[in-house]
């Protein structure tokens, strides 16, 4: 039985034994039951957080129904994201064409929820019936004067990561049009945070502590009218940098809008990404407020963390999450609380994210891109780690095996970002780790 | 924060709205999954192979590996064939399975492939010797829903393997889409009546089971393929299910068929079909049915179980009389729990499905003779359809999957969780409602929930009953 197929054997590297540079932003290899979604699932998983939009998916059921509600991100005010409609294209209508239901379904849903702006993904079959999904959006976007944005999203057409940049296209077609909008002095926007378990609000508390105002974050907690006002920033601060450089990278080019890459996990990353803030605004003030802040905030947390830490030390860890920013993020978090990363790896990094993770990594560790239940599960046992770290898909490998799991996805109900966020993760690594289930199996 | 919205007015929609049905591959993959050793190939882009995935491991909380042709633009120009053969041999070499299971989805059907003549130019080119069986079945997700491709899988099974070889002593027993713990429960059933049966499909063990010493990459269990090839000559068939037929373009010839209603035309495997077994009429059809096919009376302890539950109606009765309640689901479990809640003074008040055979409302007439001809049966449902229905009609629980859950929240009143997908509890793998049995454990939930529901809303609640 192959351990590993041949043709990814160049995705798979071991610190200091193998002798290749990690290979990876390739497509996933047929029959090698990838973790990646597609296209479509890219985009959707961005957009999703967007709460006074109407998202309508145009195609068969399943693209709709799978990825109802399927987020943890929260909205202060409208639900209207949670509801999952779709245009459920059948034979007839993939025989004769889908505008005409599009167009239907389009006009009934805006004069039903009276969205602020409207998605349209288009999925694999509309690509291949060639529907005019841009034509539609137009017709219906002056008959019901609102927005309609059409985010070409055909599944085969690329990998997840094509659909984060189908999204960010869609919010760039938003973004800078409204021009009246004074922004407050010292306004920044938060790219790639999904305000998952509330995460975004705790954010907010921190940059307003230190005088910074947050114009837009896209998308979590989103709204049609403040995306609008997006260019208007002074800098945008990114989180995910996976899904939201497209974006980054253009307001740059058309509105002279500056970037930085930060992350919100971990106590380090946390307060750099305050720090780095204040740097720019070149305001000491600022930048005292935030160190001022921080150190508030470790003289509680630290203490906080002992016991775990006393408890987690020298325990083995495995990542394999969606970003590899995310997992750049995980293995400093765990190493504050005294935890080893033996294995770690992403469906969709890129060559400076591994090489970050070589760095950052001790040697044996096996860094991996875009691996499968069966690289997984021979690396898991092989290392002898103590915790996954993961999404659904790799949960039931780690509790098969009776190893700790922490879910680490786009759907997780806890809030892990910030100096709560790394409370919350102790705690929930120590209860998975020590939870005395373990003893029961043989490991 | 806001509510999530709910139309207080109904009007009929062209757009579905939150979806009471899953696409056809995702059946598909469940009846391969009940196929010992066999892996699932989705021939389509990597998505659907991956939104499957994590559809069925929050259901069933099992490793779920199902592999993709994983189509990419060029494919989808030029045709999946050697995406196909790569993705055989890869999951050949990774799985060493028995056999592999194509499903089809809207792209590749869409495009034109021709997947049963693709699978024997890559079985007859000599490079790829060592290749398991392989077959397919055409599972584009804009017909029907995920039962058709359930059904269709397991037509296409029987078609493939079945053989005509002398008759045996054993028969044939088609679950339907139930649970890993209700195949199990039949299988006890059927072997208390000491019938030799071949379970198609039975992903009893497939999709529940034990922890692991080691990581396999198949799982443990499944209607061996060998069994498959005898069903044939089996000499009967039960059916559990009304709406097994598989109603698939041109494939079948236009005719509307089942696995077992092929196997009774084609190879006169006498076919016996009941509704699902939930309830005392269902169960009692069902105990007739094995009691005249194995020529034996009903054992002791089936005749205790079904006493048992009759004692608890008695029990029971008051707390749930003319409660009123909503269904929704597949058919084949509208129709059960229709019956069911019908016989114990239940109002079923709405029974609703994403399917639509068209054929709904009579069976529930048929089925329900308290109340079934005021039943209101809607057919290509989604959940908002109940959600705004539930403005006026108010029940005073809900019955069915996970995803009403918000519904329930929205009116404050009692979901009970059954079928699929069960992914905000754990345990929907191990939800049995068949037999005397399960039934027992759902009219217990039942009637507690709605004592539940009166102890929280009373300002004291109450101790003794």
């Amino acid at each position: 039985m192959e351990r590993i197929i041949k043709e990814r054997s160049t995705q798979v590297h071991t610190i200091g034994t193998s002798a290749h540079d990690l290979d990876c932003e390739k497509k996933s290899l047929a029959g090698s039951v990838s973790q990646r979604a597609c296209v479509f699932c890219g985009s959707r998983v961005v957009l999703y957080p967007i709460a006074d939009a109407l998202h309508l998916i145009h195609g068969p059921i399943g693209c709709a129904a799978y990825t109802w509600d399927i987020r943890g991100a929260l909205s202060s005010g409208p639900q209207l994201h949670r509801l999952s409609f779709s245009t459920d294209l059948r034979e007839r209508d993939v025989v004769f064409g889908g505008e005409p239901k599009l167009y239907t379904a389009l006009t009934e849903l805006i004069e039903a929820y009276k969205p602020k702006a409207a998605f349209v993904y288009s999925t694999c079959i509309v690509g291949v019936i060639g529907d005019d999904v841009e034509a539609v959006c137009r017709k219906v976007a002056a008959e019901q004067k609102i927005d309609v944005l059409p985010v070409m999203a055909e599944g085969f057409k690329g990998t997840k990561k094509d659909g984060y940049k189908a999204a960010c296209d869609a919010l760039s077609k938003l973004v800078g049009t409204d021009n009246n909008f004074q922004a407050p002095p010292f306004s920044i926007n938060i790219l790639g945070d999904f305000n998952l378990a509330g995460e975004l609000w705790m954010l907010k508390e921190y940059y307003e502590k230190i005088g910074v105002n947050i114009i837009t974050c896209l998308t979590g907690d989103g709204r049609i009218d403040e995306i609008r006002q997006a260019h208007k920033a002074s800098i945008n601060v990114v989180q995910c940098s996976g899904s939201m450089m497209h974006l980054a990278k253009e307001m740059e080019e058309k509105y002279d809008i500056p970037f930085i890459k930060v992350s919100y996990f971990g106590i380090e990353d946390m307060a750099d990404a305050l720090y780095e803030v204040a740097g720019f605004f070149k305001n000491e003030e600022m930048l005292q407020k935030a160190k001022e802040l921080v150190s508030e905030e470790i003289k509680t947390l630290l203490p906080a963390l002992e016991p775990f830490k006393e408890k987690l030390q020298g325990k083995k860890a495995a990542i394999y999450v969606g970003g590899a920013f995310k997992a750049i993020s995980l293995v400093k978090a765990l190493r504050l609380i005294g935890m080893k990363t033996v294995m770690v790896g992403s469906q969709t990094g890129n060559k400076d994210d591994y090489n970050l993770l070589q760095k950052l990594c001790d040697k044996e560790t096996i860094i991996v891109d875009d691996s499968n239940p069966n690289e997984l599960s021979e690396f898991v046992k092989e290392k002898g780690v103590d915790l996954f770290i993961g999404g659904v898909k790799e949960r039931p490998i780690a509790y098969k095996l009776g190893i700790g799991f922490c879910d680490h996805n786009h759907e997780r109900k806890e809030a892990l970002a910030g100096f709560e966020g790394m409370l919350n993760f102790a705690n929930e690594v120590y209860a998975s780790v020590t939870s005395p289930v373990w003893k029961f199996f043989k490991r | 924060m806001e509510k999530i919205p709910t139309l207080s007015y109904i009007r009929p929609f062209v757009s579905t709205r939150n979806a009471c049905k899953l696409c056809s591959p995702l059946g598909a993959c469940i009846a391969i999954k009940g196929i010992e050793g066999c892996v699932p190939v989705i021939h389509g882009s990597q998505g659907c192979a991956t939104y499957i995935r994590r559809y069925l491991i929050s259901h069933y909380k099992e490793p779920v590996d199902i592999a993709s042709s994983n189509f990419s633009e060029e494919t989808t120009i030029f045709g999946g064939e050697a995406n196909l053969k790569i993705a055989l041999t890869n999951v050949t070499n990774q799985y060493q399975p028995k056999a592999i299971g194509v499903a089809t989805t809207c792209l590749s059907e869409t495009i034109g492939e021709d997947v049963a003549s693709q699978l024997s130019h890559i079985r007859n080119d000599s490079t790829n010797s060592n290749l398991p069986s392989l077959f397919t079945v055409s599972t584009p997700s804009y017909q029907g829903t995920h039962l058709d491709g359930f059904h269709a899988t397991v037509l296409a099974l029987v078609k493939n393997f079945a053989k005509k070889l002398p008759s045996a002593d054993k028969i044939n027993f088609f679950p339907g889409f139930v649970s890993p713990s209700d195949i199990r429960h039949i299988k006890e059933i059927v072997a208390d009546f000491d019938l030799k049966t071949t379970i198609l499909p039975d992903y009893s063990d497939t999709l529940d089971n034990p922890v692991w010493d080691q990581y396999y990459r198949v799982p443990k269990g499944g209607t061996p393929i060998s069994e498959l090839e005898k069903m044939a000559e089996a000499y009967a068939s039960i059916e559990l299910g009304v709406f097994t037929s598989v109603k698939q373009g041109g494939q079948n010839g236009g005719k509307e068929i089942s696995g077992a209603s092929w196997l009774e035309s084609e190879h006169s495997v006498k076919n016996h079909q009941c509704i699902l077994p939930i309830g005392m009429n269902g169960n009692d059809a069902l105990f007739d049915i094995l009691s005249k096919v194995s020529g034996k009376d009903i054992p002791v302890k089936y005749q205790m179980q079904r006493g048992r539950l009759l004692d608890s109606y008695a029990d029971g009765h008051k707390y749930i009389f003319g409660k009123k309640a909503v269904i929704y689901g597949e058919e084949d479990l509208v129709l059960g729990l229709c019956s069911f809640l019908d016989e114990i003074g239940v109002e079923v008040v709405l029974a609703a499905s994403g399917a639509n055979s068209g054929k709904l409302q009579k069976k529930i007439i048929k089925h329900c003779p308290e109340h079934g001809k005021t039943i209101q049966v809607i057919s290509d449902s989604d959940f908002e359809q109940i959600n705004e229905a539930c403005n006026t009609i108010k029940p005073d629980f809900l019955i069915g999957n996970s995803k009403g859950n918000y519904i329930a929240t929205n009116f404050n009143i009692p979901l009970i969780r059954v079928g699929f997908p069960i992914h905000d509890r754990i345990g929907g793998q191990r939800i049995t409602l068949l037999g005397y049995q399960g039934t027992q454990k759902l009219f217990d939930k039942v009637v507690n929930a709605m004592i539940e529901y009166k102890q929280n809303n009373s300002p004291i609640g109450y101790k003794y009953m």
